[in-house]
């Protein structure tokens, strides 16, 4: 079985193309670079292929098989069996880009509803219908901010994952925008407001602020933040945890006028890091200036409702060299599974998602935080995530990983200014119980 | 007859919910400037009632799994429902990125064998991972060309050369990495016109980007001397992988003398589209580009162990959060496990068989023309200039007419140097019996009556779309109805 219906019937076709020889269609390549052959391995059966990756599958433990306290930005949630009926649909997943709206319906309204539900959750105006990634969707932002406004600089905390600020560096190379960093505040953890005011200058195209940040905490400065970076006359990007945005107010309320976000969360598994969802929403003003697709409603000849994709011409296949961006290809089918998993759960139950993961937060805090040897660094308030001071968290980690635990995240790889600091997360999948046996793992190491 | 399902369905927030609103005490310990007051509009409804929602949404959608999906350039090949099972497997789904080595060796081994089955299959050094989607890959196609540059202290190449055939986004991706676009034009068998290159060519050239076969479906004969040229100004030659499903087992890009290369792992490799994603677009190298790709790289220690491998310091960093999109790399590296090189190398000569029956039986027909070189790999690109002269009929219109037969339609409009382009690329997946009533479909289509061609399609769920009104009046969530 190799997927080629008409594998036996070659020589037939060949003949009816007036052909007799199937190297006649690649007699164009010169001989010189002509192959004879792939050294791969000979293809398997199905049912071979499955034991083999079963065998590759058994060397992973994931979150199931060994009790995790990762964060960073990625953390284990429940998946309702029902988002994945429905995102398991082929006419869903197999479907290409809606080039062809009328074939596409049920793909595009989808979209159209994912887009007005980021635009409930973030307060903003408009959403588009994807973008690769959290982290990417930083360095569209920044692209987003520079072309809005002409102004090459673009203001971050020190505080955000090393990840987003290389993904960064990388996307405003181009355009030449400088990057400026802002330290936080070594007690509590949020970014220090005296320095962010005094950075900001007539050259500063935008200011990002994660809430909450790298380090678990909220930045609760935020009205602060944003009359600050309004009265300087730059633009405030936000990025955010939709999870969070049950308990807390919309960026929309404190004056972002761009909101992005991973949004994996939203009924993905973690997939290792990818498949992800780059969440992207703004103010309505700078619609010709967003990146990616958006969908929009409009009518047939008969004058019923329907959607279609809109305002291309800001896109490459159209606008080529002077697209918004690149993007073409964005995450669909995980915008899919956002919009089917926030409907799921309706605004009660991301409310009570957001508090669980809230709660447990402060549980696993206070419990660890009560460990002698152990303390949470900052003292801002944090969400599902937070920052743990310790002795060698090397050995602890190595130790923990001995009683069948993964701890957090060392944190001094990528911030040597955080010397023995660790960074946990939660999320509701964590029972007491759980948080309990690393409390009791914690106390022996 | 087809026949799409039709369905008034409302949108979500216009369902009726019978669900009680909970009213949650305010969180004390939350501070009061961070307190949500504002119920986020979202509909509380049942189960039931979204399963069947989402279930009528996609019946009004064609996919791959409902019919043929010849679109140029995107190789709508059939998606093997074992990928689909495998990758949702906790033991690969449920893995957190930063987990301890000793943790994820299967991860690690899926993706170190995964490079080096694409160097094998592109005759490249290196690849990565990272891209999430082909337009990434360019994009850090571009982002090496640059560091390679800078590198050898040869940073006054600001200049990217395309060929007018080019995919939108190639000009698109070096735009974003800084560069300034040339496009030239091509020869009058639709494949690069040597001279012109070579006039183009300069000390302010950073690279050449070329997909091959072109997106005519031509393959360009004189590669070697192109590479040659290109080399010899001292720019990189880029290769756009969207094509290279024409071509495994046949040539490599890497024997051609690309010295960067972008595959598209939901093209070439059968992993789904999504509906526009999630993709994968691996980057593969040659050994002088090495040093540059992004970090982590994976690695094998002295006892056979993989490991993420952060030390190059000439490495440009990232350019997407983690590693890349790990569903859609798993999914095409069960695809070559079960294909193996012989099966790879079939994939592309039945492709490459499919597109010219197809071809040759509508060029025969004498409805449309196809303008250019006669031998086509996967895809070629027929023109409807000849209907819209005769009875004002348009490519789009023929499009739209396809879909009443239950046929999705080609890419239309492009390449760009093609008059009412149809760009067709059937894949290896499609029967015999699949290509024919394609082939026949667009025959009758040619001799209907204008009329119902124009006033096409009636079968779909809903009827032409008025995409003009929605920018001049947008409507782009509900809070703007």
């Amino acid at each position: 079985m190799k997927f080629i219906p008409n594998s036996t019937i070659k020589n037939n076709m060949l003949k009816e193309t007036g052909l007799s020889d199937i190297d006649e269609l690649f007699s164009d390549i010169p001989k010189q670079i002509r192959v004879k052959n792939l050294n791969l391995a000979k293809g398997l059966s199905q049912q071979d292929t499955e034991q083999k990756l079963r065998e590759i599958a058994n060397k992973n433990k994931t979150f199931r098989s060994m009790l995790s306290f990762l964060g960073g930005g990625i953390k284990p949630h429940y998946i309702p069996p029902a988002v994945k009926s429905i995102i398991s649909r082929a006419e869903f997943y197999t479907a290409y880009t809606p080039y062809q709206p009328e074939a596409s319906q049920g793909f595009l309204q989808a979209m159209f509803e994912y887009q007005s539900m980021i635009v409930e959750l973030t307060g903003m105006d408009i959403a588009n219908a994807s973008l690769y990634d959290g982290v990417t969707a930083l360095g569209e932002a920044a692209l987003m901010c520079s072309r809005i406004n002409q102004k090459k600089t673009f203001v971050i905390p020190q505080n955000i994952s090393w990840e987003k600020k290389s993904v960064l560096k990388n996307y405003t190379k181009g355009p030449g925008i400088k990057i400026k960093e802002i330290p936080y505040d070594d007690k509590t953890g949020k970014i220090d407001l005296e320095k962010l005011e005094k950075s900001i200058d007539n050259d500063t195209a935008g200011v990002y602020v994660e809430n909450p940040n790298f380090f678990g905490v909220f930045e609760d400065s935020v009205d602060k933040i944003g009359k600050i970076v309004k009265d300087a006359g730059s633009l405030f990007a936000v990025g955010i945890d939709p999870i969070s945005l049950g308990i807390t107010k919309s960026p929309g309320s404190y004056g972002a006028d761009i909101v992005i976000g991973e949004g994996r969360a939203l009924g993905s598994p973690m997939d290792f890091g990818g498949s992800s969802l780059g969440i992207f929403a703004c103010k309505g003003d700078f619609l010709r200036q967003t990146p990616g697709r958006i969908i929009g409603m409009t009518k047939d000849t008969d004058g019923k409702r329907a959607f279609c994709m809109t305002f291309q011409t800001r896109e490459q296949h159209i606008r080529r060299s002077k697209a918004t961006s690149n993007i073409c290809s964005n995450e669909g089918l995980c915008a899919l599974t956002a919009v089917a998993f926030l409907s799921w759960l309706g605004s009660n139950g991301l409310q009570e998602l957001s508090r669980i993961n809230f709660d447990k937060g402060q549980k696993l805090a206070s419990t660890i935080g009560s460990i002698r040897g152990f303390e949470k660094r900052f003292t801002g308030v944090h969400f599902n995530e937070f920052v743990i001071k310790c002795h060698d968290p090397n050995k602890v980690d190595k130790e923990l990983l001995k009683r069948g635990i993964q701890g957090g995240l060392i944190l001094n790889k990528w911030h040597p200014e955080l010397i023995d600091c660790m960074l946990l997360g939660v999320s509701e999948l964590h029972t007491d119980k759980d948080i309990e046996k690393l409390a009791s793992a914690l106390r022996e190491v | 007859m087809y026949r799409s399902a039709v369905y008034d369905e409302p949108l979500l927030n216009e369902l009726e919910s019978y669900v009680k609103e909970c009213k949650s005490e305010p969180l004390a310990s939350l501070p009061a400037s961070l307190q949500r007051k504002d119920k986020p509009c979202i509909p509380d409804l049942d189960e039931t009632q979204i399963v069947r929602h989402f279930f009528r949404l996609s019946q009004m959608n064609y996919g791959l799994d409902s019919g043929i999906y010849p679109l140029g350039s995107c190789t709508m090949k059939y998606n093997p429902k074992i990928c689909e099972e495998i990758s949702r497997w906790d033991n690969f789904a449920g893995i957190h990125p930063y987990q301890d080595a000793s943790t994820i060796q299967g991860n690690l081994q899926i993706m170190y064998e995964l490079e080096r089955m694409l160097c094998e299959i592109t005759g490249m050094d290196y690849f990565t991972l990272q891209p999430a989607a082909g337009a990434h890959g360019e994009f850090l196609g571009m982002l090496l060309t640059r560091a390679c540059h800078e590198f050898n202290k040869d940073s006054q190449r600001d200049e990217v050369i395309l060929p007018d055939t080019s995919h939108g986004t190639n000009p698109a991706s070096a735009a974003m990495a800084g560069y300034k676009l040339t496009e030239i034009l091509s020869t009058k068998d639709g494949t690069v016109d040597l001279d012109i290159l070579e006039k183009t060519l300069s000390e302010k050239t950073a690279c050449f980007m070329l997909t091959n076969p072109n997106t005519l479906g031509i393959f360009e004969s004189e590669i070697l001397e192109i590479s040659k040229l290109v080399h010899k100004a001292g720019a990189l030659l880029y290769y756009d992988g969207a094509n290279m499903n024409a071509i495994m087992g046949k040539a490599r890009p890497g024997d051609m003398g690309f010295d960067i290369v972008h595959l598209n792992l939901h093209k070439t490799f059968a992993t789904p589209h999504g509906g526009g994603g999630p993709g994968s677009g691996p980057v593969g190298v040659k050994e002088k580009l090495v040093k540059f790709l992004p970090i982590p790289r994976i690695s094998k220690d002295n006892k056979d162990n993989y490991f993420f491998d952060y030390d190059y310091p000439n490495s440009i960093g990232k350019i997407k959060g983690f590693y890349g999109n790990f569903s859609a790399i798993l999914k095409a590296y069960i695809y070559i496990v079960m294909m193996g090189g012989d099966g790879l190398k079939e994939a592309s000569e039945v492709a490459v068989l499919n597109s010219n029956y197809m071809k040759k039986k509508l060029v025969d027909s004498g409805k449309y023309e196809l303008p250019y070189k006669e031998l086509r790999k996967h895809e070629f690109v027929l023109s409807c200039e000849k209907l819209k002269q005769d009875k004002n009929i348009r490519a789009l219109d023929v499009a739209k007419r396809l879909l009443d037969y239950g046929l999705h339609p080609p890419t239309i409009y492009f390449p760009h140097i093609v008059k009412e382009a149809l760009m067709i690329e059937p894949t290896e997946s499609e029967s015999k019996y699949e290509l024919d009533k394609y082939i026949n479909a667009l025959i009758k289509i040619a001799d209907e009556n204008p009329e119902i061609i124009k006033n096409a399609p009636n079968n779909t769920s809903v009827k032409r779309i008025d995409d003009v009104s929605a920018t001049k009046n947008p409507i782009l969530n509900w809070k703007m109805i």
